[in-house]
Protein backbone atom coordinates (compact mmCIF):
# COMPACT_ATOMS: atom_id res chain seq x y z
CA UNK A 1 0.00 0.00 0.00
CA UNK A 2 2.64 2.27 1.28
CA UNK A 3 5.26 1.68 -1.55
CA UNK A 4 3.12 1.61 -4.10
CA UNK A 5 1.29 4.68 -3.19
CA UNK A 6 4.61 6.76 -3.19
CA UNK A 7 5.12 5.86 -6.49
CA UNK A 8 1.90 7.17 -7.52
CA UNK A 9 2.30 10.31 -5.72
CA UNK A 10 5.44 10.67 -7.59
CA UNK A 11 4.05 10.29 -10.87
CA UNK A 12 1.08 12.67 -9.83
CA UNK A 13 4.07 15.45 -8.53
CA UNK A 14 5.68 15.05 -11.98
CA UNK A 15 2.31 15.00 -13.63
CA UNK A 16 0.87 18.27 -11.73
CA UNK A 17 4.49 20.21 -12.29
CA UNK A 18 4.28 19.13 -16.71
CA UNK A 19 0.34 20.30 -16.64
CA UNK A 20 1.17 23.78 -15.29
CA UNK A 21 3.93 24.57 -18.36
CA UNK A 22 0.16 25.29 -19.97
CA UNK A 23 0.63 28.56 -18.77
CA UNK A 24 3.48 29.28 -20.92
CA UNK A 25 1.90 29.23 -24.09
CA UNK A 26 0.49 26.21 -26.51
CA UNK A 27 4.16 26.20 -28.36
CA UNK A 28 5.34 25.14 -25.10
CA UNK A 29 2.91 22.30 -23.70
CA UNK A 30 3.07 20.80 -27.26
CA UNK A 31 6.36 20.59 -27.25
CA UNK A 32 6.75 19.59 -23.94
CA UNK A 33 3.89 16.72 -24.77
CA UNK A 34 6.29 15.99 -27.76
CA UNK A 35 9.71 16.01 -25.73
CA UNK A 36 7.53 13.14 -23.24
CA UNK A 37 7.56 10.82 -26.01
CA UNK A 38 11.54 11.92 -27.52
CA UNK A 39 12.76 10.74 -23.59
CA UNK A 40 16.26 8.21 -23.93
CA UNK A 41 15.76 8.63 -27.68
CA UNK A 42 17.78 7.09 -29.48
CA UNK A 43 18.22 4.05 -27.27
CA UNK A 44 14.43 4.04 -26.55
CA UNK A 45 12.03 4.23 -29.74
CA UNK A 46 9.78 6.93 -29.99
CA UNK A 47 7.15 6.67 -26.92
CA UNK A 48 9.47 4.53 -25.75
CA UNK A 49 10.26 6.18 -22.36
CA UNK A 50 6.71 6.75 -21.99
CA UNK A 51 5.30 3.04 -22.08
CA UNK A 52 8.22 2.01 -19.68
CA UNK A 53 6.42 4.77 -17.45
CA UNK A 54 2.49 3.30 -18.34
CA UNK A 55 4.13 -0.45 -17.32
CA UNK A 56 5.67 0.99 -14.24
CA UNK A 57 2.30 2.80 -13.34
CA UNK A 58 0.20 0.15 -14.03
CA UNK A 59 2.32 -2.20 -11.43
CA UNK A 60 1.92 0.53 -8.85
CA UNK A 61 -2.06 0.60 -9.19
CA UNK A 62 -2.48 -3.03 -9.70
CA UNK A 63 -0.51 -3.57 -6.34
CA UNK A 64 -1.97 -0.98 -4.72
CA UNK A 65 -5.90 -1.94 -5.54
CA UNK A 66 -4.60 -5.87 -4.44
CA UNK A 67 -3.11 -4.44 -1.22
CA UNK A 68 -6.77 -2.41 -0.78
CA UNK A 69 -8.82 -5.67 -1.87
CA UNK A 70 -6.61 -7.93 0.93
CA UNK A 71 -7.26 -5.18 3.57
CA UNK A 72 -10.78 -4.96 2.93
CA UNK A 73 -11.49 -8.85 2.47
CA UNK A 74 -9.47 -9.16 5.87
CA UNK A 75 -11.69 -6.53 7.38
CA UNK A 76 -15.09 -8.09 6.34
CA UNK A 77 -13.41 -11.71 7.47
CA UNK A 78 -12.52 -9.83 10.76
CA UNK A 79 -16.17 -8.62 11.77
CA UNK A 80 -18.56 -11.56 10.36
CA UNK A 81 -21.36 -9.67 12.93
CA UNK A 82 -21.93 -6.11 12.11
CA UNK A 83 -23.23 -3.72 14.81
CA UNK A 84 -26.47 -2.77 14.80
CA UNK A 85 -26.10 0.90 15.68
CA UNK A 86 -23.51 2.20 13.13
CA UNK A 87 -20.47 3.21 15.16
CA UNK A 88 -20.10 6.89 13.89
CA UNK A 89 -16.48 8.24 12.71
CA UNK A 90 -14.86 9.50 15.01
CA UNK A 91 -11.12 9.17 13.58
CA UNK A 92 -10.57 11.12 10.64
CA UNK A 93 -13.10 11.70 8.08
CA UNK A 94 -10.34 10.96 5.41
CA UNK A 95 -9.31 7.78 6.33
CA UNK A 96 -12.94 6.27 6.56
CA UNK A 97 -13.67 7.18 2.75
CA UNK A 98 -10.15 5.66 1.66
CA UNK A 99 -11.88 2.64 0.05
CA UNK A 100 -14.59 3.79 -1.65
CA UNK A 101 -12.42 7.18 -2.52
CA UNK A 102 -9.86 4.74 -4.29
CA UNK A 103 -13.03 3.20 -5.95
CA UNK A 104 -13.75 6.87 -7.55
CA UNK A 105 -10.55 7.72 -8.20
CA UNK A 106 -9.51 4.63 -10.20
CA UNK A 107 -12.99 5.38 -12.21
CA UNK A 108 -11.81 9.00 -13.00
CA UNK A 109 -8.58 8.03 -13.92
CA UNK A 110 -10.13 5.63 -17.04
CA UNK A 111 -12.53 8.32 -17.92
CA UNK A 112 -9.46 10.67 -17.91
CA UNK A 113 -6.82 8.24 -20.62
CA UNK A 114 -10.26 8.22 -23.10
CA UNK A 115 -10.29 11.94 -22.79
CA UNK A 116 -6.97 13.43 -22.55
CA UNK A 117 -4.82 9.97 -23.55
CA UNK A 118 -6.78 8.41 -26.49
CA UNK A 119 -9.17 11.43 -27.11
CA UNK A 120 -12.11 9.17 -27.60
CA UNK A 121 -14.10 11.16 -25.36
CA UNK A 122 -12.47 14.40 -26.25
CA UNK A 123 -13.63 17.16 -28.88
CA UNK A 124 -9.33 17.28 -30.36
CA UNK A 125 -8.63 13.82 -32.00
CA UNK A 126 -5.38 15.14 -33.24
CA UNK A 127 -2.65 13.75 -30.63
CA UNK A 128 -0.25 16.04 -31.69
CA UNK A 129 -2.46 18.84 -29.90
CA UNK A 130 -1.83 18.91 -26.18
CA UNK A 131 -3.07 22.38 -25.69
CA UNK A 132 -5.99 21.78 -28.03
CA UNK A 133 -7.04 19.37 -26.47
CA UNK A 134 -7.24 20.93 -22.60
CA UNK A 135 -8.49 23.75 -23.89
CA UNK A 136 -11.45 22.47 -25.43
CA UNK A 137 -11.95 19.76 -22.95
CA UNK A 138 -12.49 22.78 -20.00
CA UNK A 139 -14.20 25.22 -22.34
CA UNK A 140 -17.57 26.75 -20.37
CA UNK A 141 -19.53 25.09 -22.35
CA UNK A 142 -18.16 22.23 -21.61
CA UNK A 143 -18.70 22.61 -17.76
CA UNK A 144 -20.20 19.31 -16.33
CA UNK A 145 -16.59 17.84 -17.49
CA UNK A 146 -14.38 20.94 -14.94
CA UNK A 147 -16.89 20.17 -12.88
CA UNK A 148 -16.02 16.36 -12.49
CA UNK A 149 -12.37 16.75 -12.66
CA UNK A 150 -12.92 19.35 -9.34
CA UNK A 151 -14.62 16.23 -7.73
CA UNK A 152 -12.25 13.90 -8.77
CA UNK A 153 -9.32 15.86 -7.73
CA UNK A 154 -10.92 16.80 -4.40
CA UNK A 155 -11.60 12.91 -3.78
CA UNK A 156 -8.13 12.47 -4.33
CA UNK A 157 -6.99 15.66 -2.17
CA UNK A 158 -8.96 13.30 0.86
CA UNK A 159 -7.42 10.43 -0.08
CA UNK A 160 -3.79 11.46 -0.28
CA UNK A 161 -4.47 13.57 3.17
CA UNK A 162 -4.81 10.63 4.92
CA UNK A 163 -2.86 8.06 2.45
CA UNK A 164 0.28 10.40 2.84
CA UNK A 165 0.46 10.17 6.45
CA UNK A 166 -0.90 6.54 6.48
CA UNK A 167 2.64 5.41 4.07
CA UNK A 168 4.52 7.16 6.59
CA UNK A 169 3.17 5.23 9.43
CA UNK A 170 3.13 2.15 8.37
CA UNK A 171 6.89 2.32 7.39
CA UNK A 172 7.74 2.91 10.74
CA UNK A 173 8.36 6.86 10.62
CA UNK A 174 6.28 9.59 12.56
CA UNK A 175 5.04 11.70 10.49
CA UNK A 176 3.26 15.35 11.37
CA UNK A 177 -0.09 15.02 9.64
CA UNK A 178 -0.09 18.62 8.72
CA UNK A 179 2.49 17.60 6.21
CA UNK A 180 0.02 15.64 4.84
CA UNK A 181 -2.31 17.58 4.51
CA UNK A 182 -0.05 20.54 2.99
CA UNK A 183 0.72 17.75 0.03
CA UNK A 184 -2.42 17.61 -0.98
CA UNK A 185 -3.51 21.30 -1.23
CA UNK A 186 -0.96 21.58 -2.78
CA UNK A 187 -1.54 18.91 -5.46
CA UNK A 188 -5.14 19.71 -5.41
CA UNK A 189 -4.69 23.73 -6.40
CA UNK A 190 -2.31 22.28 -8.57
CA UNK A 191 -4.43 20.11 -10.86
CA UNK A 192 -7.49 22.43 -10.48
CA UNK A 193 -5.68 25.74 -11.94
CA UNK A 194 -5.45 24.35 -15.17
CA UNK A 195 -9.34 23.29 -15.56
CA UNK A 196 -10.30 26.09 -13.85
CA UNK A 197 -8.00 28.45 -15.71
CA UNK A 198 -9.62 27.43 -19.21
CA UNK A 199 -12.81 27.51 -17.74
CA UNK A 200 -12.72 31.22 -16.96
CA UNK A 201 -10.73 32.36 -19.44
CA UNK A 202 -7.60 33.10 -18.42
CA UNK A 203 -5.77 30.23 -20.74
CA UNK A 204 -6.75 30.37 -24.19
CA UNK B 1 -34.46 9.07 34.31
CA UNK B 2 -36.52 6.63 32.34
CA UNK B 3 -34.57 5.00 29.53
CA UNK B 4 -35.09 3.00 26.40
CA UNK B 5 -32.56 -0.09 26.32
CA UNK B 6 -32.02 -2.43 23.69
CA UNK B 7 -29.34 -4.93 24.56
CA UNK B 8 -27.65 -7.89 22.53
CA UNK B 9 -29.36 -11.11 23.73
CA UNK B 10 -27.89 -14.71 22.82
CA UNK B 11 -28.38 -17.48 24.94
CA UNK B 12 -24.98 -19.22 24.22
CA UNK B 13 -21.97 -19.37 21.49
CA UNK B 14 -23.83 -21.28 18.98
CA UNK B 15 -26.29 -19.43 18.62
CA UNK B 16 -28.47 -17.01 16.78
CA UNK B 17 -28.94 -13.94 18.85
CA UNK B 18 -30.83 -10.14 18.64
CA UNK B 19 -31.47 -6.95 20.22
CA UNK B 20 -34.29 -6.47 22.45
CA UNK B 21 -36.13 -4.07 23.95
CA UNK B 22 -35.98 -3.01 27.60
CA UNK B 23 -37.52 -0.09 29.72
CA UNK B 24 -35.85 1.19 33.21
CA UNK B 25 -37.53 3.74 35.02
CA UNK B 26 -35.98 5.49 38.32
CA UNK B 27 -32.37 5.17 37.12
CA UNK B 28 -30.09 8.16 39.40
CA UNK B 29 -27.91 10.12 37.18
CA UNK B 30 -24.91 9.59 39.32
CA UNK B 31 -25.50 5.80 38.89
CA UNK B 32 -22.86 3.98 37.00
CA UNK B 33 -23.58 2.31 33.81
CA UNK B 34 -22.87 -0.82 34.59
CA UNK B 35 -25.01 0.20 37.94
CA UNK B 36 -27.86 0.97 35.90
CA UNK B 37 -27.71 -2.72 34.30
CA UNK B 38 -27.70 -4.11 37.80
CA UNK B 39 -31.05 -2.56 38.65
CA UNK B 40 -32.66 -4.34 35.41
CA UNK B 41 -31.12 -7.54 36.12
CA UNK B 42 -32.35 -7.33 39.13
CA UNK B 43 -35.71 -6.71 38.31
CA UNK B 44 -35.16 -9.42 35.40
CA UNK B 45 -34.29 -11.63 38.10
CA UNK B 46 -37.63 -11.29 40.25
CA UNK B 47 -39.58 -11.96 37.12
CA UNK B 48 -38.15 -14.95 36.36
CA UNK B 49 -36.12 -13.92 33.15
CA UNK B 50 -32.46 -14.87 32.39
CA UNK B 51 -30.67 -11.52 33.57
CA UNK B 52 -28.10 -9.92 30.82
CA UNK B 53 -24.61 -11.22 31.10
CA UNK B 54 -21.90 -8.69 31.15
CA UNK B 55 -18.50 -8.67 32.12
CA UNK B 56 -16.79 -6.65 34.58
CA UNK B 57 -14.62 -6.65 37.69
CA UNK B 58 -13.27 -3.93 39.20
CA UNK B 59 -15.27 -0.86 38.30
CA UNK B 60 -12.46 1.47 38.85
CA UNK B 61 -11.29 1.53 34.91
CA UNK B 62 -8.44 -0.08 35.78
CA UNK B 63 -8.60 -4.00 35.38
CA UNK B 64 -9.84 -4.33 31.66
CA UNK B 65 -13.17 -5.98 31.93
CA UNK B 66 -15.31 -4.11 31.26
CA UNK B 67 -16.79 -3.46 27.72
CA UNK B 68 -20.09 -2.45 26.09
CA UNK B 69 -20.40 -1.05 22.78
CA UNK B 70 -22.84 1.93 23.79
CA UNK B 71 -24.76 3.71 20.80
CA UNK B 72 -22.39 2.51 18.52
CA UNK B 73 -19.10 3.67 20.47
CA UNK B 74 -16.68 1.32 22.30
CA UNK B 75 -17.02 2.24 26.45
CA UNK B 76 -19.68 5.07 25.78
CA UNK B 77 -19.81 8.34 24.59
CA UNK B 78 -17.50 9.83 27.12
CA UNK B 79 -13.90 10.26 26.17
CA UNK B 80 -10.76 8.42 27.75
CA UNK B 81 -13.12 5.95 29.80
CA UNK B 82 -14.45 2.63 30.80
CA UNK B 83 -17.63 1.80 30.61
CA UNK B 84 -17.55 1.07 34.47
CA UNK B 85 -16.79 4.57 35.03
CA UNK B 86 -19.24 6.09 32.37
CA UNK B 87 -21.94 7.74 34.50
CA UNK B 88 -25.65 7.77 33.61
CA UNK B 89 -25.49 12.06 33.87
CA UNK B 90 -23.69 11.36 30.13
CA UNK B 91 -27.27 10.43 29.29
CA UNK B 92 -30.96 12.24 29.10
CA UNK B 93 -34.07 11.44 29.99
CA UNK B 94 -36.06 9.29 27.55
CA UNK B 95 -33.05 8.48 25.44
CA UNK B 96 -32.76 5.19 23.43
CA UNK B 97 -29.68 3.19 24.03
CA UNK B 98 -28.10 0.43 21.87
CA UNK B 99 -25.67 -2.48 23.76
CA UNK B 100 -24.10 -4.51 22.28
CA UNK B 101 -20.77 -6.72 22.84
CA UNK B 102 -17.47 -6.31 20.82
CA UNK B 103 -17.95 -7.66 17.34
CA UNK B 104 -14.37 -9.37 16.45
CA UNK B 105 -14.14 -12.56 15.03
CA UNK B 106 -11.29 -13.25 17.29
CA UNK B 107 -13.64 -12.13 19.75
CA UNK B 108 -16.30 -14.54 20.05
CA UNK B 109 -19.61 -13.84 22.16
CA UNK B 110 -19.87 -16.27 25.08
CA UNK B 111 -23.46 -15.40 26.41
CA UNK B 112 -24.66 -11.82 25.38
CA UNK B 113 -22.41 -8.96 26.05
CA UNK B 114 -19.31 -11.33 27.31
CA UNK B 115 -17.04 -11.76 24.60
CA UNK B 116 -14.18 -13.95 24.88
CA UNK B 117 -10.64 -12.03 24.55
CA UNK B 118 -8.05 -14.78 24.69
CA UNK B 119 -6.80 -14.10 21.43
CA UNK B 120 -5.17 -11.19 23.42
CA UNK B 121 -3.83 -14.09 25.93
CA UNK B 122 -2.29 -15.77 22.68
CA UNK B 123 -0.74 -12.89 21.73
CA UNK B 124 0.78 -11.93 24.58
CA UNK B 125 1.97 -15.78 24.99
CA UNK B 126 3.73 -14.84 21.75
CA UNK B 127 5.84 -12.20 23.07
CA UNK B 128 4.50 -10.58 25.20
CA UNK B 129 7.53 -10.93 28.22
CA UNK B 130 10.29 -10.30 29.19
CA UNK B 131 12.52 -13.18 30.29
CA UNK B 132 15.34 -11.29 32.63
CA UNK B 133 15.15 -12.66 36.15
CA UNK B 134 14.04 -9.81 37.82
CA UNK B 135 14.71 -10.51 41.42
CA UNK B 136 12.86 -8.22 43.96
CA UNK B 137 12.72 -4.32 43.02
CA UNK B 138 15.78 -2.97 42.05
CA UNK B 139 17.92 0.15 43.11
CA UNK B 140 16.23 3.05 41.64
CA UNK B 141 18.90 4.26 39.13
CA UNK B 142 20.52 1.23 38.92
CA UNK B 143 19.78 1.14 35.52
CA UNK B 144 18.98 4.29 33.68
CA UNK B 145 16.65 5.15 31.47
CA UNK B 146 15.95 8.13 29.01
CA UNK B 147 13.26 9.72 30.49
CA UNK B 148 11.12 10.11 27.05
CA UNK B 149 11.47 6.64 26.40
CA UNK B 150 10.32 6.23 30.46
CA UNK B 151 7.64 8.28 29.74
CA UNK B 152 6.75 6.76 26.46
CA UNK B 153 7.22 3.38 28.02
CA UNK B 154 4.92 3.89 30.69
CA UNK B 155 2.00 5.62 29.07
CA UNK B 156 2.21 2.85 26.41
CA UNK B 157 1.77 0.27 30.04
CA UNK B 158 -1.30 2.12 31.18
CA UNK B 159 -3.26 -0.05 27.97
CA UNK B 160 -5.32 -2.53 30.37
CA UNK B 161 -6.23 -4.67 27.89
CA UNK B 162 -10.09 -4.43 27.06
CA UNK B 163 -9.99 -4.65 23.54
CA UNK B 164 -12.35 -1.83 23.01
CA UNK B 165 -9.64 -0.71 19.78
CA UNK B 166 -10.50 -3.95 18.21
CA UNK B 167 -14.59 -2.92 18.74
CA UNK B 168 -14.06 0.27 17.20
CA UNK B 169 -11.81 -0.99 14.63
CA UNK B 170 -13.67 -0.76 10.95
CA UNK B 171 -10.95 -3.37 10.00
CA UNK B 172 -11.48 -5.65 13.32
CA UNK B 173 -7.34 -5.33 13.58
CA UNK B 174 -5.72 -5.58 17.40
CA UNK B 175 -2.92 -3.20 16.16
CA UNK B 176 -3.63 -1.12 19.00
CA UNK B 177 -2.94 -3.11 21.79
CA UNK B 178 -0.33 -5.10 20.60
CA UNK B 179 1.72 -1.55 19.13
CA UNK B 180 1.01 -0.84 23.10
CA UNK B 181 2.79 -3.76 24.42
CA UNK B 182 5.67 -3.61 21.93
CA UNK B 183 6.07 -0.03 22.78
CA UNK B 184 6.02 -0.76 26.49
CA UNK B 185 8.23 -3.35 26.51
CA UNK B 186 10.73 -2.61 24.02
CA UNK B 187 11.38 0.83 24.92
CA UNK B 188 12.98 -0.38 28.05
CA UNK B 189 16.23 -2.21 28.53
CA UNK B 190 14.37 -5.31 29.86
CA UNK B 191 12.98 -5.44 26.76
CA UNK B 192 15.80 -5.75 24.52
CA UNK B 193 16.90 -9.14 24.24
CA UNK B 194 13.58 -10.73 23.13
CA UNK B 195 12.75 -7.10 20.89
CA UNK B 196 13.26 -8.85 17.44
CA UNK B 197 11.60 -11.89 17.84
CA UNK B 198 8.66 -10.03 20.03
CA UNK B 199 7.62 -8.12 17.22
CA UNK B 200 7.62 -10.86 15.03
CA UNK B 201 5.94 -13.32 16.94
CA UNK B 202 3.17 -10.95 18.57
CA UNK B 203 2.09 -9.99 14.62
CA UNK B 204 2.39 -13.96 13.79
CA UNK B 205 -0.60 -14.09 16.65
CA UNK B 206 -2.12 -11.16 16.49
CA UNK B 207 -2.93 -12.34 12.31
CA UNK B 208 -3.38 -15.94 13.47
CA UNK B 209 -6.38 -14.70 16.07
CA UNK B 210 -8.17 -13.60 12.99
CA UNK B 211 -7.64 -9.97 13.48
CA UNK B 212 -7.81 -7.69 10.71
CA UNK B 213 -4.82 -5.27 9.06
CA UNK B 214 -4.62 -2.24 10.31
CA UNK B 215 -4.77 0.63 7.42
CA UNK B 216 -4.58 3.50 10.31
CA UNK B 217 -7.88 4.70 10.40
CA UNK B 218 -7.69 6.23 14.18
CA UNK B 219 -11.09 4.87 15.32
CA UNK B 220 -9.04 2.58 18.26
CA UNK B 221 -6.78 5.92 19.98
CA UNK B 222 -10.70 7.96 20.04
CA UNK B 223 -12.27 5.13 21.92
CA UNK B 224 -8.93 3.53 23.89
CA UNK B 225 -10.05 4.48 27.94
CA UNK B 226 -6.12 5.04 28.30
CA UNK B 227 -5.60 6.97 25.42
CA UNK B 228 -2.86 4.70 23.74
CA UNK B 229 -1.28 6.97 21.16
CA UNK B 230 -1.49 6.07 17.38
CA UNK B 231 2.19 6.68 17.45
CA UNK B 232 3.33 3.84 18.99
CA UNK B 233 1.54 1.63 15.66
CA UNK B 234 4.46 3.69 13.70
CA UNK B 235 6.63 2.07 16.47
CA UNK B 236 5.39 -1.13 16.20
CA UNK B 237 5.90 -0.84 12.31
CA UNK B 238 9.50 0.15 12.62
CA UNK B 239 10.12 -2.37 15.34
CA UNK B 240 8.95 -4.69 12.63
CA UNK B 241 11.19 -3.29 9.90
CA UNK B 242 14.41 -3.58 11.97
CA UNK B 243 13.88 -6.85 12.91
CA UNK B 244 13.18 -8.52 9.81
CA UNK B 245 16.29 -6.64 8.12
CA UNK B 246 18.58 -8.36 10.82
CA UNK B 247 16.76 -11.70 10.82
C1 LIG C 1 -7.12 18.00 -13.19
C2 LIG C 1 -6.22 18.32 -14.05
C3 LIG C 1 -5.55 17.35 -15.00
C4 LIG C 1 -5.23 17.66 -16.30
C5 LIG C 1 -5.47 19.00 -17.00
C6 LIG C 1 -4.59 16.50 -16.85
C7 LIG C 1 -4.13 16.45 -18.18
C8 LIG C 1 -3.57 15.34 -18.76
C9 LIG C 1 -3.10 15.26 -20.13
C10 LIG C 1 -3.13 16.41 -21.17
C11 LIG C 1 -2.64 14.00 -20.34
C12 LIG C 1 -2.03 13.43 -21.63
C13 LIG C 1 -0.55 13.64 -21.63
C14 LIG C 1 0.07 13.16 -22.91
O1 LIG C 1 -0.32 12.07 -23.40
O2 LIG C 1 0.93 13.87 -23.44
C15 LIG C 1 -2.80 13.25 -19.09
C16 LIG C 1 -2.42 11.93 -18.90
C17 LIG C 1 -2.60 11.22 -17.69
N1 LIG C 1 -3.13 11.73 -16.50
FE1 LIG C 1 -3.83 13.60 -16.20
N2 LIG C 1 -4.55 15.50 -15.90
C18 LIG C 1 -5.12 15.96 -14.74
C19 LIG C 1 -5.30 15.27 -13.56
C20 LIG C 1 -4.92 13.93 -13.34
C21 LIG C 1 -5.11 13.19 -12.11
C22 LIG C 1 -5.75 13.77 -10.84
C23 LIG C 1 -4.62 11.92 -12.32
C24 LIG C 1 -4.55 10.71 -11.37
C25 LIG C 1 -5.29 10.52 -10.33
C26 LIG C 1 -4.13 11.88 -13.66
C27 LIG C 1 -3.56 10.76 -14.26
C28 LIG C 1 -3.14 10.69 -15.58
C29 LIG C 1 -2.59 9.50 -16.20
C30 LIG C 1 -2.42 8.12 -15.50
C31 LIG C 1 -2.25 9.83 -17.52
C32 LIG C 1 -1.66 8.90 -18.57
C33 LIG C 1 -0.17 8.98 -18.59
C34 LIG C 1 0.36 8.12 -19.73
O3 LIG C 1 -0.11 8.27 -20.84
O4 LIG C 1 1.23 7.31 -19.43
N3 LIG C 1 -4.33 13.10 -14.25
N4 LIG C 1 -3.36 14.09 -18.14
S1 LIG D 1 -14.60 -3.19 35.34
FE1 LIG D 1 -12.44 -3.00 35.55
S2 LIG D 1 -12.02 -1.53 34.04
FE2 LIG D 1 -14.17 -1.53 34.00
Amino acid sequence: MAVSGALLIGFLFLHMIGNLKIYFGASSFDSYAHWLRKIGEPILPYSGFLWIQRVVLLVAIGAHIWAATSLAIAARKARPVAYAHRPKVQGSYAARTMRWGGVIIALFVVYHLLDLTTRHLNPVADTNQAFGAVTADFAPGRWYVTLFYTLAVVMLGFHLRHGVWSAFQTLGWKFPRTVALAVSVLLCAGFLMVPLSVMFGIIK
Amino acid sequence: MKLHLRVWRQASGGVRGEMVAYEVDDVSPDMSFLEMLDVLNERLTLEGEEPIAFDHDCREGICGMCSLVINGTAHGPQKATTTCQLHMRSFNDGDTIDIEPWRARAFPVIKDLVVDRSAFDRIIQAGGFISAPTGSAPDAHATPVPKADADDAFEAATCIGCGACVAACPNGSGMLFTAAKITHLGLLPQGQPERDARVIDMLHAHDEAGFGGCTNTGECTQVCPKGIPLASIARLNRDYRDAVKRA
